[in-house]
């Protein structure tokens, strides 16, 4: 541009400065860091640090509690993909599809509330509704007569990863139905008013337009979902801490244990390559399927 | 809203059969199931803050018998007001940070021709990539280098650097879409680049920035790893650890802590209703293209 001079361009990385150091020292540089410090035995508050080489990543094939935290990372992932994905989709398209006027509007706002509070928040509500004696979900078993199905849903080993996963469902479902609802309204009228013309049923065109159309935004919500779900770590904390006896532990709450209560910080560091290492992957797939043409009619 | 020629509604183009209709009602009890499974455990978690222990215990899904509001005055003095002040400090201040450091950027990679520009962009969209957890241990180190662990400036400055990527990412794909015409013209009226930036590009930028800044501040708000590691002292910390730390206080008395669950659910209920066309435009934008 005949307006900026030689000079005047390189003044104009002044502007990108404090983005680009910010990022480089907070992000960048402790992510490499990380790495190097897996490579050591050291604790938080002796400067000391022994090389013990892979030693950590040894030492994390034979810790039973990394692989059920793994195990819980992919089963929050599994749940996830299929609750928040699929049940936000159908959602959304009922939503879009069949309700018209203001209810459309409450529904969709309702729905994303849960998404806006904190973990915290739901986390402290949650464990009372799982009160086994006076929570809201033993009450509706009991209601229902389904008193066998009682369970201390915190408090046991076989559940207490499964009650949260459910908490996380509750939560985030609605996020995700507006993410296709966002994409759903990109898809002109006139193709569904064409296909019922000529006869096609609501779930005809809800299998043979939206989904396909919305096939970008599925794959998208999928890595969004599944790499969240290997994050996991403020619902695991608010709920069970990884309790009982470190079952319900996600790869986050047992770095965040390992590190600042059982204080070997090179352990850590090693959960934190293995996080690393996964959503990064799901990270280079999203941008690879991005470049991916998009179906179009 | 004006009136309007009748269009045909959708069902109508449809031939309406008995099993549409059946159709119709399970998607209306489906909804209405779902809305009721949301709603009503936030109204409980309100009404429960009202009652007593004994009524809790007693009757917990009843009414409370008096409204008593003193459970939420001394949730207000037990924390509550603490942390609401420092969750306002920290998502306040990150706020500002990362939306003017993001939209100079932005405006620096869009609307100029500066060195390196590939790279930067990279580097700045690259750091989606990296989540907070990973570098969680060598931060803490960091941080007590810097000498700022254990401040707000720890969450303010984390919050900014790790968010930065996302904003620049919703930014930056709106002021390519900006015309050059006014730019050029306030150029050779002689603004400088600074003005050209505040009163011409970030003008015209406004939705997405409100847009960048509600999600900005909903994160900053509901954000836990970094709070909960960060910070010891009590006195600064934000809602989502105070919150878990006031559990311990008020053990005994489950309705204090939900008087200051509700208390502090509401300022982002009140925003995102307030807000939520910007909410999902943000949403929308980062992730519909």
């Amino acid at each position: 541009m005949s307006l900026t001079s030689r000079r005047g361009r390189w003044s104009m990385l002044l502007w990108v400065a404090p983005a680009v150091l910010l990022l480089v020292v907070f992000v960048y540089y402790p992510v490499v860091d990380n790495l190097w410090l897996s490579l050591f035995r050291w604790n938080a508050f002796s400067p000391s640090e022994t090389w013990v080489g892979l030693d950590n990543y040894g030492a994390l094939t034979q810790d039973p509690v990394f692989w059920s935290s793994l195990f819980n990372n992919v089963a929050y992932a599994v749940v996830s993909v299929i609750f928040q994905v699929g049940g936000g989709l159908v959602l959304a398209a009922i939503l879009e599809e069949l309700i018209h006027g203001r209810w459309k509007g409450f529904f969709r706002t309702v729905y994303f509330v849960p998404a806006v509070l904190s973990l915290t928040i739901t986390g402290l509500l949650f464990q009372f509704m799982y009160n086994p004696q006076i929570g809201l979900v033993n009450g509706l078993l009991d209601v229902l007569g389904l008193d066998a199905w009682k369970h201390s849903w915190l408090g046991e080993s076989a559940t207490a990863i499964w009650a949260i996963i459910a908490m996380s469902q509750w939560q985030s479902i609605g996020y995700v139905m507006v993410l296709f609802i966002v994409a759903m309204q990109r898809i002109p009228r006139e193709l569904h008013e064409a296909a019922y013309i000529d006869g096609a049923s609501r779930r005809q065109a809800f299998f043979r337009i939206t989904v396909p159309l919305v096939r970008e935004m599925t794959l998208l919500a999928m890595i969004i979902t599944v790499s969240g779900a290997f994050l996991v770590f403020n619902e695991v904390q608010v709920l069970t801490a990884g309790g009982p006896n470190n079952s319900s532990h996600t790869l986050g709450t047992w770095l965040y244990k390992s590190a600042f209560f059982n204080d070997q910080m090179g352990y850590a560091a090693a959960i934190a390559v293995v996080i690393f290492l996964i959503t990064l992957t799901a990270s280079i797939v999203q941008l690879f399927l991005g470049r991916g043409k998009s179906v179009q009619y | 809203m004006a009136a309007r020629a009748p269009r045909p509604r959708s069902d109508e183009s449809t031939g309406v059969s008995v099993a549409g209709s059946i159709g119709r009602v399970v998607a209306y009890v489906v909804l209405i199931v779902l809305a009721v499974a949301i709603i009503y455990p936030l109204a409980w978690m309100a009404l429960n803050g009202f009652k007593s222990n004994a009524e809790l215990f007693g009757d917990p899904w009843g009414l409370p018998t008096t409204w008593r509001w003193e459970n939420f005055a001394k949730a207000w003095n037990l924390g509550v007001v603490r942390y609401l002040a420092n969750s306002v400090i920290v998502a306040g201040a990150s706020v500002v940070t990362t939306i003017l450091f993001s939209a100079m950027a932005a405006y620096a990679l869009t609307r100029h021709r500066i060195p390196f520009a590939g790279p930067i962009t990279v580097l700045l969209l690259g750091g989606m990539m990296l989540a907070p957890t990973v570098a969680l241990i060598p931060l803490f180190r960091l941080l007590q280098a810097l000498g700022i662990f254990d401040t707000y400036w720890a969450l303010i400055v984390l919050y900014t650097a790790f968010r930065i990527p996302f904003t620049v990412f919703l930014i930056r794909a709106y002021m390519v879409t900006l015309s050059r015409e006014i730019e050029d013209a306030a150029i050779v009226d002689g603004a400088s680049r600074w003005q050209v930036f505040w009163l011409v590009i970030m003008p015209l930028s406004r939705p997405i920035i409100v847009s960048a800044a509600l999600l900005q501040a909903l994160f900053a708000w509901n954000e836990f790893v970094f709070a909960l590691v960060f910070i010891n002292d009590t006195d600064l910390k934000t809602l989502p650890v105070g919150l878990l730390a006031m559990q311990g206080r008020v053990l005994s008395d489950w309705p204090v802590l939900f008087a200051a669950l509700t208390m502090a659910a509401i300022p982002m209920i009140v925003l995102f209703l307030a807000g939520q066309r910007q909410f999902i435009r943000g949403l929308s934008e980062g992730f519909g293209k």
